[in-house]
């Protein structure tokens, strides 16, 4: 999709500065997720406190993006190539709020862990790997938003069945602990959550990979089998 | 060029005029180049484009107004659907067709005369005497055109006593009077406030089960609200024409896409 400049400036100024912001915003949920990941395989506690007070950081620029885009709207009535790209930047931000939400609570369960005296083996490290792979999707699922590349986002799409499986893989692996050693139920129990959370992290990130290929080919890819 | 959707609908749909290699010219000036669109039947088709792109050269072709002054020249039909005829054949008697295809223009041009007086014009030309079947047309026009509750019980006051919007229904009553098949209105709502704008736009929303409308606006969201569908015309050039939803969300070209955005000139 070209994007050549509008006959008003500020129509590009506020359109080019919202998109900005989304990216900003992206940035800011991806070191979230990496941080409350830090904190689970280190324990330090510290870190955990430190990413679930930052989730108003989140939360502020949701509202504030879903404000200046009604104020786009209501500005500019954008059509065609710019009424996509604002639909879908206001659901962009409630996908990514909500990815901050799940790294917020991978934090919550994290502290919960270590307060309780440190995880008794159940399989971080393969979490850490699903985790690992699930921020890999959200920043490149960004990095097609910023630069409009639909093939990008197609792959984005395509791998969000790795996280599901490594999900399932996880949950086996966790039922073997929880019957081995009933000790460890509390902590696997946890660490389902945490599982869980980057397993709709995954979902998220290809949400937003969907709405990058509705920007630029106008077509509805969600809720269908077969990634275009 | 049409995506499958559009086919199909173009497929059910009736068609009341279609242009065929419609080409016009203001003696040396070519401003319609090559124009082939349908007009579908009970549906309101907006025109769309910048100054100067031809489109209310193309809306008057459709009721021969360049007949009036010398030097114009037609090339290319225009079909009127049923009798497959077309319009702009030399021995069509352009009176003849404009019984059948009314016009409203940008201001509201009422006659010097009452508000009855206005609406029965049309029926008197066309030799209806009977002052019965005159009533009757001139209250169904009004009541068509919504402004009977307004004006029932001021018929033969001056019409620019009435109020702009009002006057504007009142061209509009006067169109339909005689029956018309297709209406054609140019900017029919540049002249005329918010809630005057509203009330046409409802109007033409009801109009369109019985009469088709073709339509030139210069506000895109007009041409959204309103239409069906939508052509896009440029230096005379018709470049896209679709069904509205489709166009305004997804047009197909770039320069149909960069005029609704915004992105022109």
């Amino acid at each position: 999709m070209a994007m050549t400049e509008h006959a008003s400036k500020q129509y590009d100024l506020d359109l080019g500065s919202i998109r900005s912001r989304v990216l900003a915003m992206g940035g800011l949920v991806e070191s979230q997720i990496r941080r409350a990941i830090d904190a689970l395989t280190t324990g330090n506690l510290v870190l955990t406190q430190e990413v679930i007070e930052a989730d108003h950081r989140v939360n502020a620029m949701e509202v504030e993006l879903d404000g200046d885009c009604s104020q786009l709207i209501v500005r500019r009535q954008p059509a065609a190539g710019d009424l996509r790209m604002i639909f879908a930047i206001m659901k962009t931000v409630t996908d990514l709020e909500r990815i901050g939400d799940e790294a917020q609570k991978i934090a919550r369960m994290a502290k919960n862990i270590h307060e309780r005296g440190g995880a008794q083996a159940p399989p971080v490290v393969e979490v850490r790997h699903a985790a690992e792979a699930a921020i890999s999707m959200l920043r490149r699922t960004l990095d097609c938003f910023a630069r409009l590349d639909c093939d990008g986002a197609a792959e984005v799409i395509r791998d969000d069945a790795g996280i599901d499986t490594e999900f399932r893989s996880i949950l086996r692996q966790l039922i073997t602990y929880m019957m081995e050693d009933p000790r460890t139920i509390s902590t696997a129990l946890e660490i389902v959550w945490i599982a869980k959370a980057i397993e709709r992290i995954g979902d998220h990130a290809k949400n937003m990979a969907e709405y990058v290929i509705y920007i630029v080919k106008g077509t509805d890819v969600r809720h269908t089998k077969v990634a275009p | 060029m049409m995506s499958a959707l559009e086919t199909h609908v173009s497929e059910l749909l009736a068609t009341k005029a279609e242009a065929r290699k419609l080409s016009f010219y203001y003696g040396d000036f070519r401003a319609l180049k090559n124009i082939t669109m349908p007009v579908h039947e009970r549906k309101v088709t907006a025109l769309i484009g910048p100054s100067g792109c031809g489109k209310s050269t193309f809306l008057r072709c459709f009721n021969r107004m360049h007949d009036l002054y010398p030097g114009n020249r037609y090339e290319g039909e225009i079909i009127l659907q049923p009798d497959n005829a077309n319009l702009l054949a030399r021995d069509v008697d352009p009176i003849e067709v404009r019984m059948r295809i009314g016009m409203v223009f940008q201001k509201p041009n009422p006659f010097p005369k009452s508000v009855f007086e206005n609406v029965a014009y049309g029926l008197r030309v066309r030799g209806e005497s009977s002052r019965r079947r005159i009533e009757e047309k001139v209250e169904q026009a009004l009541q068509d055109a919504a402004l009977w509750e307004e004006v029932k019980n001021r018929l033969h006051q001056p019409a620019y006593n009435l109020s702009g919007g009002q006057q504007q229904r009142l061209c509009i009553a006067r169109a339909l009077a005689t029956d018309p098949e297709l209406l054609l209105f140019d900017e029919p709502t540049s002249a005329l406030d918010p809630i005057a704008t509203a009330s046409i736009e409802e109007l033409m929303h009801d109009l369109k089960e019985r009469v088709t409308i073709l339509i030139v606006t210069h506000n895109m969201q007009q041409a959204a609200r309103v239409s069906d569908f939508t052509a896009y015309m440029y230096l005379g050039d018709l470049i896209e024409f679709g069904i509205t939803d489709e166009l305004f969300i997804k047009p197909k070209m770039k320069q149909t896409e960069d005029y609704i955005t915004g992105r022109f000139g």
